[in-house]
């Protein structure tokens, strides 16, 4: 299987390949710097992979939440190139990119991802450990202020993302004592690489949609005042 | 050649494919302006959102009626600015990423350059030099285009710009947002001589535009009247339109007889303007200049003129690098003058 995988949803740009059994990968931090990298990156990535775009099954995509322009280079290219190519997207969870990097990096099965999503709220979803090896959605991902997260699973957790930067004492005490939480510094953006199992699985499921379909999931959908 | 062209710069996502041989091709558009109207204005977040969906269907749709295989392809034209970031970025990821796929050159295209081409995609075409008169919702200015990549700025609007001006007039005397087209219809019906509105700077030297006192003019005299009835909101929307127009043809007229150029040449929404179209045509005449006009969907915001544009400056061999932006503020005058291929 060949998938070709790009993140910008937040200060961190990333591209990844999976080449049959061959991995490759690439990332940058950037604040705003995003549009610039990613190409130059993907073609870079794909060279030493000696990989046509057309040579893809698939391309992923970083869905969000995150930074909505981010999103939206990341379905631009991510749509651009499987247009092209003539192959689906497979849109994967950036909370889900946390979530699955802190299983593969440091083994934690039970991951409450967060990212900042500025104006005192964050991105939030609970991860825990399914079937092969693939970290899996409990309940859904939402926005809300930090105050209101709530624990659906009753077992030693570890939080990661930069909701945890921004929030990390009002979490905590948003979740209570019930359940030990470590939070976790070294996993604090998503990264594209830590998205190729899930999007693998997915697409073998079938989940993979064409590519005018592939949009991105913002969560914050309140943008207009006074609406 | 045959270039893909994309606009995504504002509330409207164009699509078309541009054939240096056989000419437009073909081009479709979708407009955001139902969505933002109910706003009294563009919300950038919105319409980012929008494009983003509306981008792919429309280059299959755009592909598939030109009967346009990717093979045919020689390179991709995008706006890069100026414009709304947001919007902007969603046109050139797409753009930049479908050129990188297939191996072809993109090109990130000045929108109003854009603008000042459109008239090339009619029959018969401009020939350079020619004068250029651009009024649209963002700009009012007075070009002279030397060549591709050559304008010299002669005068513009030193606040709003003549479309803007129209749309606040049309908000003000109630007709909604965005309104201008609505209020030029509405004038049709107006008596020209019951109101008179001064014409802003045609007094004073020089080529630049004022619109933003002309609108509180029309506000002041809009809440004196005793009886604010159709006829009286017509007949206010005349006096103003009539305004506006005078004192375009006023300048168009200074600027032709100044530069000593042959041709006049429209471009931008507010070209659509029949009346204005009209009183242009009577000035061309009365100075033996020849006018050009794009079309009224060729005069708005549209994927055909960055098709165009890009196909010009790819045939000189410019070319866009693999990472792209968006460029929101971006002067014309700093265009550059491609070189012209050494490959």
């Amino acid at each position: 299987m060949k998938l070709l995988a790009l993140d910008t949803a937040t200060e961190a740009c990333s591209c990844a390949l999976l080449c049959d059994e061959t991995q490759f990968e690439r990332s940058v931090m950037t604040t705003r710097h995003h549009a610039e990298l990613i190409l130059p990156m993907i073609d870079e990535m794909m060279q030493q992979a000696n990989l046509r775009p057309q040579q893809l099954d698939a391309v992923v995509m970083g869905c969000g939440p995150g930074s909505f322009t981010g999103l939206r280079i990341a379905c631009g290219v991510a749509q651009g190139i499987a247009f092209a190519a003539e192959v689906p997207i497979i849109p994967i969870s950036s909370l889900a990119a946390l979530a699955q990097a802190a299983y593969r990096d440091k083994g934690m099965t039970h991951v409450l991802a967060a990212i900042d999503a500025r104006m005192g709220e964050v991105y939030w979803g609970e991860y825990i450990l399914g079937e092969n090896k693939l970290m899996q959605l409990c309940g859904e991902e939402i926005v809300c202020p930090p105050e209101s997260v709530k624990l659906l699973e009753n077992s030693a957790a570890y939080g990661v993302g930069s909701g945890w930067m921004a929030y990390n004492t009002v979490l905590l005490k948003a979740l209570g004592t019930v359940t030990a939480i470590s939070v976790e510094t070294e996993t604090t953006y998503p990264q594209a690489s830590a998205m190729l199992p899930l999007a693998a699985a997915a697409f073998e499921q079938g989940l993979a949609v064409s590519p005018e379909l592939a949009l991105p999931i913002y969560l914050r959908n309140k943008v207009v005042h006074g609406s | 050649m045959r270039v893909l062209g994309i606009e995504t710069s504002c509330d409207e996502t164009g699509v078309a494919v541009y054939d240096l041989e056989q000419g437009l091709l073909g081009h479709c558009l979708y407009s955001q302006v139902e969505l933002h109207a109910q706003y009294g204005g563009v919300v950038p977040e919105l319409a980012s959102r929008d494009h983003i969906r509306k981008i792919l269907p429309l280059v299959r749709e755009v592909l598939t009626t030109t009967a346009t295989t990717p093979q045919q392809l020689d390179g991709i034209a995008y706006t890069a600015g100026p414009g709304l970031v947001g919007a902007l970025l969603v046109g050139a990821a797409v753009g930049r990423s479908l050129a990188w796929s297939y191996d072809v050159p993109a090109i990130g295209v000045h929108h109003l350059e854009g603008h000042l081409l459109a008239a090339m995609l009619e029959d018969p075409a401009p020939k350079f030099p020619f004068l250029s008169l651009l009024v649209s919702g963002g700009h009012t200015q007075l070009i002279k285009v030397l060549g591709l990549g050559q304008y010299q700025i002669l005068g513009e609007s030193v606040d709003d710009a003549a479309g803007e001006a129209f749309d606040k007039t049309a908000k003000l005397l109630g007709l909604g947002y965005p309104g201008g087209a609505v209020l030029a219809n509405l004038a049709t019906h107006g008596d020209p001589k019951r109101f008179t509105f001064p014409r802003p700077m045609v007094n004073r030297q020089g080529l630049d535009f004022s619109f933003s006192g002309l609108k509180t003019q029309v506000m002041t005299t809009w809440k004196a009247q005793a009886s604010q009835d159709e006829q009286t909101r017509a007949d206010v929307a005349r006096a103003f339109e009539d305004a506006v127009v005078d004192t375009l043809v006023i300048k168009c007229r200074r600027a032709l007889q100044q530069t000593h150029l042959t041709r006049l040449v429209i471009a931008g929404g507010v070209g659509a303007n029949q009346r204005l179209r009209q009183q242009l045509s009577a000035l061309a005449n009365s100075l033996k200049v020849k006018v050009f006009y794009p079309r009224p969907e060729f005069c708005t915001d549209n994927g055909a003129m960055i098709a165009y544009a890009g196909c010009c400056r790819l045939a000189a061999g410019e070319r866009a690098s693999l990472g792209f932006n968006a460029t929101p503020r971006w002067a014309l005058h700093n265009l550059q003058i491609p070189r012209t291929a050494t490959k």
